[in-house]
């Protein structure tokens, strides 16, 4: 079977594994589910209505095949706090997490690809322990601390970037770009630290294979050896970390999010959790995670494509 | 040959020896009890008696980043408790057991990588409500898959050695054997994986709390902290400088320390790296 397709197959188990952990994991809590969402002091007959409605009168087999069944239909349900259909909900929100996760993971790229490709090229010098000094710094910072930072001396001292809020692209791209640096920023620092490291590292690799030796033996420039021979494949491994940290950049929006005030995905899940609305929760959850998962996938698609050393057979 | 200086391990374990004195003698080295309401004495700048500041509650801000730093180091001990008794347990049953049993138990771990770590623990204490048992009991679920691959790959590499045969020929149980012989040869990849852990516990811990998900008030932690200085940014900055400091040390000292021992533990990967280096 040719790998595409296999890799393609291997999605959907993944994506059942992560539907039945997210289903377990808010279901199978402690204490009566509606009791949770509603408080303690609900009274007897809500506490009824909100348990016929979500169907918890069902055995949890019949719900959970109820809840698959919802998500193959792209239904996940209604919340409780918003009365409204939580893929509308998620729908809605979406654009504001996808376009923080990009925005950040450009500048991770921006900030890693020029500080690693000098930092291996200069190894071992003042200038690349600088650089890997720093990168230890920018992954021991904490994004929402960095975040709150930027509001405290840029945003305050330069009033081209809004402390709080968003734009959406359509309807003002300039604004857009605006309300994204600082928060795109915040997140892309932590992961061009890690990016960096792994660019310097790959780099310093390939520099010592035989075609390397070849090229400048035939007298080719350092530079130019880098740039047409080193930094292709160098950067293959790097191509895979980076769009796995896109997956991880779509976790650590939900906390930048908080930060910038932008409604995003993650801004919904923690209102969610707030108000104990447990079926959007659970939405948030899965698409973040399925995305995850087809990010996981459009990677190892083009590593694929990228590499023809590597056969899938 | 010379002896050369391990430089991040050195730094590395200065830091969390100074973090976790700090965190152990919060009382000696300040007056002031960090939950101690004084209305009066509110958001006063860092100075005099209040060498890093008040907070909006008129609490010593430097009192609760020490006593936040026992909430950083016992939260970040239990998790990575959790997280390697139950990896590193299921990584060694699943690596030495092999077959249909290390089929199944791999599947589920591969089930909790397919969210991303802080998606997990959000789930995890989404569930289990706020706290900072619930945090540990989050932080500690995350950390189990990454224990659990490594501990099962080591198995694997070292299952079929012959020092494991011998003890097999002598009469020693499933037990024994992975318990004296297996789990003593697969230590130092674990010790250093359960140090660089720490520092994504302490950071898990302190994004959690940022969010209001993890430690409640009026216990300190540093991202709880946070969370309070954003309502009064800039009429009192220094509520959101120092507890992101602690943090960020916290975090560096563990990074460093995990470096370090990986460095003295593999020496040759460090030497390897800078002989290719030097054109």
């Amino acid at each position: 079977m040719p790998f595409v397709l296999r890799r393609l197959l291997a999605v959907a188990p993944t994506v059942l594994v992560v539907a039945t952990v997210t289903f377990i994991a808010l279901q199978v809590i402690p204490g009566d589910l509606v009791v949770v969402m509603l408080g303690m002091d609900a009274r007897a007959e809500d506490v009824a209505r909100l348990r016929q409605e979500f169907g918890l009168d069902r055995p949890l087999v019949v719900r959970y095949m109820g809840w698959l069944a919802g998500i193959a239909r792209g239904d996940l349900g209604t919340s409780v706090a918003y009365r409204e259909p939580v893929a509308r909900l998620i729908a809605a929100r979406l654009p504001v997490t996808v376009s923080v996760a990009f925005a950040a993971m450009l500048v991770a790229v921006a900030l890693a690809l020029p500080l690693g490709v000098v930092a291996a090229r200069r190894a071992w010098s003042g200038l690349d322990l600088a650089v890997l000094a720093g990168s230890q710094l920018g992954l021991a910072v904490p994004t929402f601390w960095l975040g709150i930072l930027l509001l405290l001396w840029l945003a305050a001292a330069v009033p081209i970037f809004p402390l709080q809020g968003y734009a959406p692209l359509f309807r003002d791209p300039l604004e857009w770009s605006r309300h994204l640096v600082l928060p795109a920023v915040a997140l892309g620092v932590d992961r061009a630290a890690a990016l960096l490291r792994l660019v310097r590292a790959s780099l310093l690799e390939e520099m010592n294979r035989d075609y390397v030796r070849t090229a400048r033996g035939k007298g080719l420039g350092d530079g130019f050896v880098v740039r047409r021979h080193v930094l292709r494949n160098a950067l293959i491994p790097v191509l895979t970390v980076a769009g796995l940290q896109l997956g991880y950049l779509l976790a650590g929006t939900i906390v930048v999010e908080q930060v910038f005030g932008l409604p995003g995905l993650g801004r919904l899940l923690l209102q969610a959790i707030y108000a104990r609305d447990l079926v959007v929760v659970q939405g948030v959850v899965l698409v973040v995670a399925v995305m995850f998962t087809l990010l996981n996938l459009l990677v190892d698609l083009l590593y694929a494509a990228v590499d023809p050393r590597i056969a899938y057979d | 040959m010379r002896q050369r200086h391990n430089l991040p391990l050195l730094i590395g374990a200065t830091l969390v020896c100074l973090i976790a004195a700090s965190a152990v003698f919060a009382p000696l080295l300040t007056p002031h009890d960090p939950t101690a309401i004084d209305p009066a004495g509110r958001l006063a700048p860092p100075g005099g008696e209040h060498p890093l500041g008040t907070d909006r509650l008129g609490r010593d801000v430097l009192s609760r980043i020490l006593y936040g730093g026992r909430v950083a180091v016992v939260v970040g001990g239990v998790a990575v408790a959790i997280g390697a008794g139950a990896g590193v347990s299921l990584g060694l049953i699943s690596g030495y057991q092999a077959g249909r049993l290390d089929a199944v138990l791999m599947r589920a771990i591969d089930g909790l990588m397919a969210f991303p770590a802080l998606l997990l623990a959000i789930m995890v204490v989404a569930a289990l409500g706020p706290g900072h048992i619930q945090t540990m009991a989050a932080v500690g679920i995350v950390l189990i898959p990454t224990f659990a691959r490594l501990a099962r790959a080591q198995t694997l590499a070292v299952r079929g050695q012959e020092f494991v045969h011998a003890a097999r020929a002598l009469g020693a149980t499933d037990g024994r054997i992975v318990l004296t012989h297996i789990l003593p040869n697969v230590a130092g990849p674990l010790l250093i994986q359960a140090t660089v852990a720490f520092s994504g516990a302490v950071l898990a811990e302190a994004s959690l709390s940022y969010l209001g998900l993890g430690t409640q008030p009026p216990v300190a932690s540093w991202g709880g902290m946070l969370q309070e200085a954003r309502d009064v940014l800039f009429v009192g900055p220094w509520m959101a400088i120092w507890p992101g400091v602690a943090i960020a040390l916290a975090v560096l000292g563990w990074n460093l320390l995990g470096d370090g021992l990986r460095d003295m533990l593999d020496p040759r990967m460090r030497r390897a790296t800078r002989r290719r280096a030097v054109r």
